[in-house]
């Protein structure tokens, strides 16, 4: 039977360092989702994962079983992802989709384009919509919407995620689903 | 009729119960509502057609393989105050000196009622967590270095003739000598070998102060200024005191981001 998250936590906090391997293995499919649903970008992602679980390991003695080490992860994993976009110029980074120049490349270059054309730019047109949307809302509507959806954490666990009250973190899903869907509604009537 | 809030559109469909029964009852006899609800469903499903890389099963083992190599220098490091914390219980905390008093008064005020005089520590004190734990003691650390600094200051800058009347320096000297010498054995203990070099240079100079007539003589305050002055001793204690700062604003609790990208 495998250990629980506590006792690994424990075996690590009393010096059995490779005990992390454990918890590393049980999480990083979890945590590198919600990194790149937060910075959009699959080597961002990576980047978070990484010094996500890095700074888990140096703070373990911090842990305290008074929430989950997941959500205890999570709150790790958002730290790490708001410091690094804002490490990270807003646009010019990289290649942006808004650029028709480099859209019109993408969507050449793409040999699958060609199986339906009009479906696939019509799909990829929603998917940059989508990027647009979640790309306007503050850190703290993207974290706690993201959670929330596409996690399934409870409001609560939210709050104790962003350092919030149970309130402020409702009010916080309440604005960014206010503005994803005023952003998307157009689309989603299109799509009818 | 009174239509659903959009924000208890939003609780219903993510079938929140402090809204859900009475949302979704008005939501089957309105069909405004429902329609509002069914463009709000649309238009998440939305969000939801971005698709996420995938990762397999064996993406963890990956992760363990790069992260390992740099685990060797993040290895968890006892500090030499947190020693304190591990081995200390509060009652000894209580007798420590002035730095163990600010501790216990600041968890006394903060989480009980009852006199630190009151018998055993009540259980709370127990379960004081490890991170308010590291964070009163780090708060104590730096308010003995930030007062060992103003003494050493005051020591080395005085300009007196024949002799000079050093009371207060000599009352505060006295009141960081325990306390001094509880944080040198914890630096001893963790192995912080320059951190407990600097703690002994330190104490030998307040024990000195300390022990001498509040009319200090021009040799005396000659002999303590070239102590400081040889040793770096200014210079190294008003550096760990920048350090174990900077080590109270990160454990302090992260506020909340609010900035937008």
């Amino acid at each position: 039977m495998e250990a629980s998250d506590l006792a690994v936590v424990a075996r690590v906090k009393a010096g059995d360092h490779d005990a992390f391997r454990h918890l590393v293995e049980r999480h990083s499919r979890s945590v590198f989702r919600l990194a790149y649903r937060l910075t959009g970008h699959e080597q961002d992602a990576e980047d978070v994962v990484q010094e996500t679980f890095l700074k888990a390991f140096r703070e373990i003695r911090r842990f305290e079983a008074r929430s989950s080490f997941s959500t205890w992860l999570y709150r790790i994993t958002v730290n790490c992802s708001h410091d690094l976009l804002r490490q990270r110029p807003r646009a010019g980074s990289r290649p942006s989709l808004d650029d028709p120049a480099v859209r019109v490349a993408a969507e050449l270059a793409d040999p699958s384009a060609s199986a339906n054309p009009l479906r696939e730019l019509a799909s990829r047109r929603i998917d940059e919509r989508v990027r647009t949307a979640m790309n306007e809302l503050s850190d703290q509507e993207r974290s706690a919407f993201v959670m929330r959806h596409f996690d399934g954490l409870s409001i609560e666990e939210i709050g104790r995620v962003l350092d919030l009250k149970t309130s402020a973190a409702k009010h916080s899903i309440f604005r960014a689903v206010h503005k994803l869907r005023r952003a998307l509604e157009p689309v989603a009537e299109l799509s009818r | 009729m009174t239509h659903l809030s959009d924000d208890e559109l939003v609780l219903m469909f993510y079938r929140e119960d402090d809204v859900l029964r009475e949302a979704e009852a008005h939501a089957a006899s309105c069909a405004v509502c429902r329609e509002r609800f069914e463009k709000l469903t649309m238009a998440l499903r939305e969000v939801e057609s971005e698709p996420i890389p995938e990762r397999d099963e064996s993406y963890g083992a990956e992760v363990w393989t790069r992260l390992q190599p740099r685990l060797h220098d993040a290895v968890p490091r006892t500090r030499w105050w947190e020693s304190l914390s591990a081995a200390m219980t509060w009652p000894r905390l209580a007798m420590a000196g002035a730095a163990a008093g600010l501790l216990l008064a600041a968890f006394v005020a903060g989480r009980s009622s009852v006199p630190p005089s009151a018998g055993p520590m009540p259980l709370q004190a127990e379960d004081a967590s490890d991170a308010a734990r590291e964070r009163m003691l780090l708060a104590a650390v730096g308010s003995h270095l930030d007062r060992s600094r103003v003494v050493l200051t005051e020591i080395a800058h005085r300009n007196g003739g024949a002799s000079s009347d050093i009371s207060p320096e000599r009352v505060t000297a006295a009141d960081l000598v325990a306390d001094n010498r509880l944080y040198r054995q914890a630096a001893v203990r963790t192995g912080d070998a320059a951190v407990a070099a600097v703690l002994e240079d330190l104490e030998r100079v307040l024990v000195e102060i300390a022990s001498s007539p509040s009319q200090a003589t021009h040799d005396d305050l000659v002999r303590w200024r070239d102590q400081i002055d040889s040793k770096g001793l200014l210079f190294k204690v008003t550096v760990m005191g920048t350090r174990v700062r900077e080590r109270q604003q990160d454990a302090e609790p992260r506020p909340a981001t609010k900035t937008s990208t």
